[in-house]
């Protein structure tokens, strides 16, 4: 028996053109922001990819660059997303996926909050427990098949 | 004649299909051979093939037919009688039937029919049979590929070569055709298709004839494959490209006007399509077939034409704005394709039928509408861009029908002429003669804007026209036309709106006013001369504004430079056209008051513009580029007096901006447009001039500034001499040197000796030099930089002596002066080079025994006994009282210079000079640490340190290419490979010194030498010793880190072996010194003092991922963790690098 998608016809939006950074500037400002967050996850080598479908997070309006927040200071990243529908078993998948992105790309030092967007999901409070509690997501990989759909999720590459 | 045998073997192994296709093309060329030698006749071939040729066997026998032919057509060339072209190819033509063995068949056709007519021909009778057959036995449909295309190759020969013998055949034969091509769909094939049809067409142009009873059924072919449409992406796997396609549909389809019914509908169709290209297509189709059916056909069509036109043009205008647009009001465009396509279109109908379109246009409402209710006030923020994109098209459509001819013209402007300068404000009635008005006719402040543009597209439309015709002869007489009449009439008011626009109109709309309006001036100035609509007072009226507009309205730096543009190009217009009359005025106005400002004081505007004005009016033309050469010569020579005589700085300034504007503009120029040598002469004695009328009590300020200005302007000057003219500036440069106050006493003894006097001398004037002084030697060590390797110096010792004693105090230019002499001195003193009255080894021994380098210390030279042959320069410490070190880092300096020039000649002692610097970095090797620090003359570890550096800095000066001289603008002797050359020399004797050498100074010093000649050495030499270098490098790299007085040379070295990593061959070194490549990565991926270094450091790593999984896992955890800390960088672009790393190696599993 294979169960049907959850979300079998997902809008699809164009990719956005990307803000070009001015030229090197010795002197720039060069702290962490979000653009750079949202380049990593999106844009350097495999995109990370919406579990269900083959388009990327970005394509499905999932992600954004307003959706990411970074204190520089306090070394705090939060980021919320949105899952494309309100009863999305995939939300905490995703979830898994941007956090295992970001433990690689950025020193240990910062620490990440992941969320869903207020009111995008039935279980939001569930669904954010699940994603900032280290032991569940510790246990959570540990999961075979679910180590297995993340790592399929970061390293597969675009079509 | 050849033994049977042999040739036979050569058959069979072609004929047998075992063998490999390698070997049958090598007994193709085989029997070729034979056969063209006559060492084989053509007939005893085909005797022997025989049975080849008619067994029942159908392999063998297509197999030996298809020999052949192919040994015909490898024989084209070769002459063959009559007779055995005609059995040849009635064997053929029979063969044709043969439908096992056509491949054969069809290339021995090809091959006689192809033959040049000297050679022996197919007759037309046998031709004929050819038809005959072809009609009656050819599937071509059924065939594969490269049958087909035999098959339309054969078709095309036979139309394009045998006219005769295809006509009679008539129906039938384009029957033929019809049914060979239809359904094609292989691109070669359709190449040779679509000229199959282009050409048969052409055999049969008669309206009733064969032809025009087949063009439907043709066409409905052809039609299909309108527009060309590829589904592959590159045309490299097919090899014909899209284009090469198309082009060869365009023929086809105008290749008769028969298919006039059908294909015109065909593409009207086709321009519905959403698709751009497919639009584009259309009209360039439509355009190009216009033209070949003739008006008479395209008559009944113009109305449908007009209505797609009209569609692209106006309902839904898409032209681009230009990248620039924002700056000029958002008002210029840049045609897309369509557009582009369009107005072809639109100008090939007009020019073959001007009445039939332009009935439509002028009598279209919808244009009509738009021309006369523009509206009066022009908001550019708000006003659509679609409305923007109307005007340009309308504005378009005016010009293009306008400029294809005098009717035309003529028509459009009675239309709309005097309605848009009615719009502009102008009354049509005041345009006689009154006088010039002082106050504009425009009072109201709001122009038209879209009218003043309209009216300067048709401006430029009629001028075009007049263009086109001024190659013509005879000229039409323009000046009873009626648009000429018009014109003429509204000049006057034209200037004064396009004036006052200028002036009236400001806010956002300004530029965009402007840039029309000054289009509009120029237009109006730049009517050839012999028609010209604007009087002589009108164009000077026009100079006369643009001019002052120019020198008193520079705030609006776009509107100033608008109006410098259409000066210069006004300028260019008159040069070009020879125009006399115009250009006495030009002179008179433009060039010389631009001219005066240069020395006028007006201190209002800025120089820099000063300076822009003055170099593009020249440009203008070789007389007014020598007028403003001659004004300028004037000023410098004037502001100089004024500062250096009178002692008033002020205009320093401008002489600095001068010399530069000669060096960047002027002295180019000249060079690329063939100006006399005049010019740079001038310019060079002018210096010395000004040097020497001023005494040296004048110079109390030293400004480097101009003193560069000065030099370079010098150099360039030189540079662009010839011989003759060089010896005359270097004559003009030694008196002035020679009466100088420092210049050595005439009387001392031989120059070569090392003499007590020159010791005391330079003890007394080294720290004493007069800001003159250091203007002339700085200026005679430019003029001789720039010398032709040819050119005669005078008293070479004597300058020599004098630029050996400028160096020691520190004088680079002296120093690089020198290295520019032992470079050009003839090696001997041949016939050719009586002048010269040293040769270069003279020249060295001069320098060597000189006693500048008696400064530095004995025991260098009793160390670099130990290397080189004794003859080494002796540093000896003879003088004391002067600041040593410094003096010593000077003549290290200055050695350098010299050593370069020796090493682009390829002399060979520069050995020497190496030997010294080699002799510095070893001289506390053996005697444990700073043996010097006893010494009461040198002392301080400081100092050794900076000694060392420059002796290991002198390697970088040695072989880094110099802007300043020692290049192939200054006439440089360069001997080609000559870096590798030194390479090759200095690195043994590098490397057994960094072997022996363990303390750390000067293992850190070899290493910065090492460096500087690595990275300057060009890639492919390091990387055909790339094993042998790259553990050096690493350990380079190791050494250079410790101290970070080294942080260039590092990143010099890390970009090096970047390259050798990224080289094929260079990989393989890599691969084997894998471990201490990466661990040195590593180190250098967190390197605190340079970011660029850790950049480079983790794209190195990036590509070291790449290397055999083998060599590199076991580092993969020790990078991980080093990357690690490289995330956390302050810098951006090194976290991106470090993401990306790890990314790379966290994959390796």
């Amino acid at each position: 028996m294979t169960l049907g998608l959850i979300n079998a016809n997902p809008v699809v939006h164009a990719k956005k053109e990307r803000v070009a950074r001015p030229a090197d500037d010795p002197h720039a400002d060069d702290a962490v922001d979000p653009l750079e967050i949202y380049d990593i996850l999106l844009f350097f080598f495999s995109n990370i990819r919406d579990p269900e479908h083959p388009y990327s997070l970005e394509q499905l309006s999932v992600l954004s660059e307003e959706s990411i927040t970074v204190d520089e200071k306090l070394g705090r990243i939060l980021i919320t997303f949105t899952p494309t529908i309100q009863h999305c078993s995939m939300a905490t998948v995703i979830g898994l996926c941007l956090r295992e992105k970001l433990k690689d790309c950025f020193p240990a030092h910062f620490k990440v909050d992941i969320k869903v967007a207020p009111g995008s999901h039935a279980d939001e409070e569930a669904v954010n427990k699940q994603l900032n509690d280290k032991e569940r997501v510790a246990a959570a990989l540990e999961n075979p098949n679910l180590r297995q759909l993340v790592d399929e999720c970061l390293y597969s590459s675009e079509l | 004649m050849a033994n049977p045998a042999e040739y036979v073997k050569h058959i069979e192994l072609y004929v047998n299909s075992s063998s490999s296709p390698s070997q049958q093309a090598a007994s193709v060329d085989a029997l070729t051979v034979l056969l063209k030698n006559d060492l084989l006749t053509l007939e005893a071939l085909v005797r022997e093939m025989d049975l080849y040729l008619t067994t029942t066997d159908s392999i063998i026998r297509s197999r030996g037919i298809l020999l052949l032919g192919e040994l015909l057509t490898q024989l084209m060339s070769k002459p063959l009688s009559n007779s055995a072209v005609h059995v040849l190819i009635g064997f053929f033509t029979d063969r044709l039937e043969d439908w096992r063995a056509l491949r054969g068949a069809l290339v021995g056709c090809l091959a006689l029919m192809g033959r040049k007519t000297d050679v022996g021909v197919v007759t037309e009778n046998d031709a004929k049979a050819v038809v005959n057959s072809y009609t009656k036995y050819l599937q071509v449909q059924s065939m594969g590929q490269h049958d087909r295309k035999l098959c339309f190759e054969l078709l095309e020969c036979l139309l394009e070569r045998y006219p005769n013998a295809v006509q009679p055949l008539g129906d039938e034969f384009l029957y033929a055709i019809c049914e060979g091509i239809d359904e094609e769909k292989d691109p070669q094939c359709l190449m040779i298709t679509f000229h199959i049809v282009e050409v048969a067409a052409q055999l049969f142009p008669d309206p009733s004839g064969p032809f025009a009873s087949y063009a439907a059924d043709i066409f409905e072919i052809l039609g299909r494959y309108f527009p060309i449409h590829f589904t592959h992406q590159n045309g490299e796997d097919v090899g014909v490209s899209r284009d090469e396609l198309s082009r060869a549909l365009l023929l086809a389809f105008a290749s008769t006007p028969l298919f006039e019914p059908f294909a015109i509908p065909l593409l009207l169709d086709k321009l519905s399509s959403s698709l751009p290209s497919a639009k584009v297509e259309s009209f360039k189709y439509l355009g190009y077939c216009a033209l070949r059916y003739g008006s008479d056909r395209m008559a009944k069509h113009a109305e449908a034409l007009w209505s797609s036109l009209k569609d692209v043009l106006y309902t839904s205008p898409q032209s681009a704005l230009y990248v620039e647009s924002e700056s000029y009001g958002g008002m210029v465009f840049e045609d897309n394709d369509v557009m582009i396509e369009v107005l072809l279109l639109l100008q090939g109908l007009t020019q073959q039928n001007s009445d039939l379109l332009l009935n439509m246009i002028l009598g279209d409402e919808d244009i009509n509408m738009f021309i006369y209710s523009l509206p009066q006030s022009w908001n550019f923020d708000s006003v659509p861009l679609q409305i923007k994109q109307r005007l340009h098209s309308v504005g378009r459509l005016l010009s293009v029908s306008a400029k294809s001819s005098m009717a035309s013209c003529n028509r459009v402007f009675e239309k709309f002429f005097s309605r848009l300068i009615e719009a502009l404000g102008c009354s049509v009635g005041n345009h006689s003669e009154e006088s010039y008005p002082t106050e504009y006719c425009i009072l109201s402040s709001r122009l038209n804007y879209g009218a003043l543009y309209l009216c300067v597209e048709l401006l430029d439309a009629c001028r075009c026209l007049v263009l086109a015709f001024k190659e013509a002869t005879p000229i039409p007489d323009f000046i009873h036309e009626a648009w000429c009449c018009m014109v003429q009439d509204f000049c006057r008011s034209l200037i004064n709106i396009f004036l006052s626009s200028l002036e009236i109109v400001s806010g956002s709309a300004q530029n965009a006013f402007a840039y029309s309006a000054v289009k509009g001036l120029r237009l109006l100035a730049t009517f050839p001369g012999i028609f010209t609509p604007v009087s002589e007072p009108l164009f000077e009226n026009i100079l006369l504004n643009l001019v002052s507009a120019i020198t008193s309205r520079f705030d609006k730096i776009l509107l100033w430079e608008l109006e410098l543009k259409a000066l210069l190009e006004i300028g260019l217009f008159i040069d070009k056209y020879q125009e006399s009359e115009k250009a006495s005025s030009f002179d008179r106005i433009v060039v010389e008051k631009i001219v005066y400002l240069i020395s006028s004081g007006d201190p209002a505007m800025p120089l820099s513009l000063k300076m822009q004005a003055v170099c593009d009016i020249g440009m203008t033309g070789k007389n007014s580029m020598l007028t403003v050469v001659q004004g300028m010569d004037k000023a410098i020579s004037a502001k100089f007096a004024q500062a250096y005589v009178d002692g008033n700085f002020e205009s320093v300034e401008l002489i600095i901006k001068l010399l530069e504007c000669f060096n960047v503009r002027l002295l180019p120029w000249f060079e690329t447009n063939g100006g006399s040598e005049e010019v740079p002469l001038n310019l060079a004695a002018l210096i010395w001039d000004m040097i020497d009328n001023c005494s040296s009590v004048n110079f109390t300020v030293q400004n480097n500034e101009l003193l560069g200005a000065a030099m370079m302007a010098m150099k360039q000057a030189v540079r662009c001499c010839s011989q003759e003219s060089q010896e005359k500036i270097v004559h003009r440069a030694f008196r002035v040197l020679s009466a100088s106050t420092f210049f050595p006493v005439k009387d001392s003894p031989t120059a070569t000796s090392l003499s007590k006097s020159e010791g005391l001398y330079l003890n007394h004037h080294v720290d004493k030099v007069s800001y003159r002084d250091e203007w002339i030697i700085s200026l005679y060590a430019s003029v001789v930089i720039a010398l032709h390797p040819q050119t005669h110096v005078q008293n070479v010792k004597m300058v020599l002596r004098l630029f050996l004693m400028a160096l020691a105090k520190g004088h680079i230019p002296s120093a690089q002066a020198l290295g520019s002499l032992v470079n050009k001195l003839p090696s001997k003193i041949s016939e050719l080079h009586l002048s010269q009255e040293c040769d270069v080894e003279e020249a060295i021994d001069a320098i060597f025994s000189s006693g500048i380098w008696n400064f530095c210390k004995t025991s260098t030279v009793r160390k670099c006994n130990d290397y080189g042959n004794g003859s080494e320069i002796y540093f000896s410490n003879s003088l004391n009282g002067l600041n040593q070190s410094s003096v010593c880092i000077s003549a290290i300096v200055g050695l350098a210079w010299i050593g370069k020039g020796l090493i682009m000649r390829g002399h060979a002692r520069v050995k020497d000079i190496t030997m010294t610097f080699l002799g510095f970095l070893l001289k506390n090797t053996n005697n444990g640490d700073f043996p010097l620090l006893h010494d009461p003359m040198v002392g301080e570890e400081q100092e050794v340190m900076s000694l060392m550096k420059s002796a290991a800095d002198a390697f970088h000066i040695l072989m880094s290419d110099s802007e300043d001289c020692l290049n192939r603008k200054y006439h440089a002797v360069i001997r080609p490979l000559y870096k590798q050359r030194f390479y090759n020399t200095i690195m043994p004797i590098l490397l057994s010194s960094m072997r022996q050498s363990d303390a750390l100074t000067t293992r850190s010093m070899l290493s910065r030498s090492f460096a500087h000649i690595v990275s300057e050495t060009p890639l492919s030499a390091i990387i055909s010793e790339a094993k042998k270098l790259i553990p050096l490098l690493v350990d380079s790299l190791s050494t250079l880190t410790e101290d970070v007085l080294h942080k260039d040379v590092i990143y010099n070295l890390i970009l090096v072996l970047s390259g050798i990593l990224m080289d094929k061959n260079g990989q393989e070194a890599v691969v084997e010194n894998a471990r201490v490549i990466i661990n040195q990565l590593v180190g250098l991926a967190i390197y605190p003092h340079m970011m660029v270094i850790r950049e480079t450091a983790l794209q190195c790593l990036v590509a070291m991922s790449q290397l055999p999984h083998s060599r590199i896992y076991p580092l993969r955890s020790k990078v991980l963790q080093a990357i690690g800390k490289a995330l956390d960088d302050p810098k951006r672009a090194v976290r991106q690098e470090a993401v990306r790393c790890r990314q790379a190696w966290f994959g390796l599993k």
